[in-house]
């Protein structure tokens, strides 16, 4: 014989148990969780030094959001005859899959760790080129698999002879 | 004639001369799971008509992918069921991989299974917690069911650096490594899983509330649920043993050791119950693949932008709704001439009108829940 609401109190035993437990919730905008190194953000990290200006991470681009103009003009990376005028993001319509940083043949743009982004205006949200020169430079490992051999977690500035698989 | 229309005509004798209430449940309507209408003519509380709205979310991702290069692609299949992203990623690759006659390593196949399990695991915790929170839980269930999945996206964060939209397989393998201490983060999440899953059980599978809701409730018959082309848990709760991981084998499942949960009546229950199981054959098989992944390559060297050889593939995986199937047509260019999508929810909701039609109105939400489709992969 079956005792109505027998299973009831045994499903209540379950969530009394987590009366005793700590939460599982962290409160967000006083503390935050840890994000992963390879975390796709959108403080995108941008070595002028080390961009020829190639225009790869443009054409991966499902979206069309990365805009680039250069001009013939001699440039510190050996082989190079482009300097970069423009290099803008428009983060307001990427979609953080990371196939521009995966095709950056001279590791010259990463994905940043940063995912707080929100302003009143849509122009707001184009990384123009003078904020990715000033920016922190702090890339994720996304694709980068010579920072995580070096052990770097995302914490730490890195210089453009640091970020590459090879020095400038 | 469907036993819909049978049990409609039923109820229309029984009216009597009353008239009908034409009630329309959604587009915005927390219990339809997404931007999705159901057009339900009722005779008092009594459903009489069900007519399923779609295209709220219509995105156009086939055409979408007609001007996108096939690398490109990757990222418009994680739209589509944004609950189970990976297996999404695989369905895709897989046919494009049968197109290119490209072979993954075999440690690819390995970190492609374990994805698509964990996957597995965390789109069935949202169907179940769904499902109950609509059934008049509220939120108790449902959270401890995103507490579990929140660990599974962790790990997937670790991987590939997205919780939703991963983009993590590529043409020939995957796009990156399993990270340092991922082993020790899946074992200590196996580890708890199991126990949260026995929690669940002893939370819902005793209540009375739910059993009265659940048991024999909106039957589907085997024989019918096949004549319906339904796939996935729905169409093994009702006792028909077909599994694309068993049947057709694909990536590495016929190395492993695994069975397929069946129900019986394919009522409501079943289909949730079938779903609880599946949850753990997923563990026995992320066990499995963790002990046994090889060391080696994950990737085989292809090109960004590939081009395929003129022809046509069909790629199809078991995903957590049932059988996704990508049908890419390539001309040699850089982009696919067509793409078709074979989506699980789509499909599955042939059945919605008969499970409705004679139930009452509270049934709708319960027996739609149990469906457990996803407007994204519905609109596409």
């Amino acid at each position: 014989m079956r005792i109505f609401g027998l299973g009831a109190i045994k499903g209540l035993v379950v969530t009394l148990k987590y009366l005793f437990r700590p939460p599982f919730t962290t409160q967000y905008p006083e503390n935050k969780l840890d994000i992963s190194p390879r975390f796709r953000g959108n403080n995108f990290v941008w070595y002028e030094e080390r961009c020829t200006g190639c225009s790869s991470c443009a054409k991966a681009c499902p979206l069309g959001i990365i805009r680039i103009v250069t001009h013939p003009e001699s440039h510190q990376q050996v082989g190079n005859d482009y300097k970069i005028d423009v290099f803008e993001i428009d983060t307001g319509r990427c979609m953080f899959c990371a196939l521009c940083v995966e095709a950056c043949p001279y590791d010259a743009l990463h994905m940043g760790g940063d995912f707080e982004k929100a302003d009143y205006v849509r122009e707001d949200l184009v990384i123009t080129t003078d904020q990715l020169r000033e920016g922190t430079k702090k890339p994720q490992t996304q694709f980068r698999p010579q920072l995580e051999d070096i052990g770097y977690q995302g914490e730490e500035e890195l210089d453009e002879h640091e970020a590459g698989r090879w020095s400038l | 004639m469907s036993q819909g229309n049978e049990s409609m005509n039923e109820s229309e004798k029984n009216i009597g001369g009353t008239e009908s209430v034409l009630l329309n449940l959604g587009p915005q309507h927390p219990s339809t799971h997404g931007v999705f209408r159901l057009r339900t003519l009722l005779d008092g509380e009594e459903v009489v008509d069900v007519e399923p709205i779609l295209g709220y979310l219509h995105r156009g991702s086939s055409k979408l992918a007609e001007e996108r290069s096939y690398t490109q692609i990757i990222t418009l299949t994680d739209r589509l069921d944004y609950l189970a992203g990976m297996s999404n990623n695989l369905a895709y690759i897989s046919a494009l991989e049968k197109l290119t006659d490209v072979e993954p390593p075999e440690r690819a196949r390995y970190l492609r299974v374990i994805m698509v399990e964990l996957m597995r695991i965390a789109s069935h915790l949202m169907g179940i917690g769904f499902l109950i929170n609509d059934l008049g839980a509220w939120i108790t269930p449902l959270m401890h069911m995103f507490r579990e999945r929140e660990k599974i996206l962790d790990l997937f964060e670790m991987v590939c650096g997205a919780r939703i939209t991963f983009s993590y397989m590529r043409l020939g393998g995957v796009s990156h490594d399993l990270p340092e201490g991922f082993e020790k983060s899946i074992a200590e999440f196996l580890d708890d899983f199991e126990k949260k899953i026995e929690e669940y059980e002893n939370l819902l599978l005793g209540n009375e509330i739910i059993l009265s809701r659940m048991v024999g409730v909106a039957p589907l018959a085997g024989e019918r649920a096949i004549n319906c082309s339904i796939t996935g848990p729905n169409l093994r709760a009702s006792g028909v043993d077909w599994d694309l991981r068993k049947q057709d084998p694909y990536e590495i499942y016929d190395q492993l050791d695994f069975s397929v949960p069946l129900g019986e009546n394919g009522d409501n229950w079943d289909r949730m119950v079938v779903r609880i199981e599946e949850m753990k054959e997923s563990v026995h098989i992320l066990r499995q693949c963790m002990d046994k992944l090889p060391q080696g390559p994950y990737r085989a060297d292809t090109d960004f932008f590939v081009r395929p050889p003129e022809g046509e593939a069909y790629g199809m995986v078991e995903a957590p709704k049932g059988e996704l199937g990508f049908y890419l047509v390539s001309d040699g260019s850089i982009a696919p001439y067509r793409m078709g999508i074979r989506s699980p929810s789509f499909i599955n909701l042939t059945v919605l009108r008969e499970l409705c039609v004679g139930w009452k109105l509270a049934d709708i939400i319960v027996n739609f829940g149990t469906l457990d489709i996803n407007v994204g992969e519905v609109d596409r």
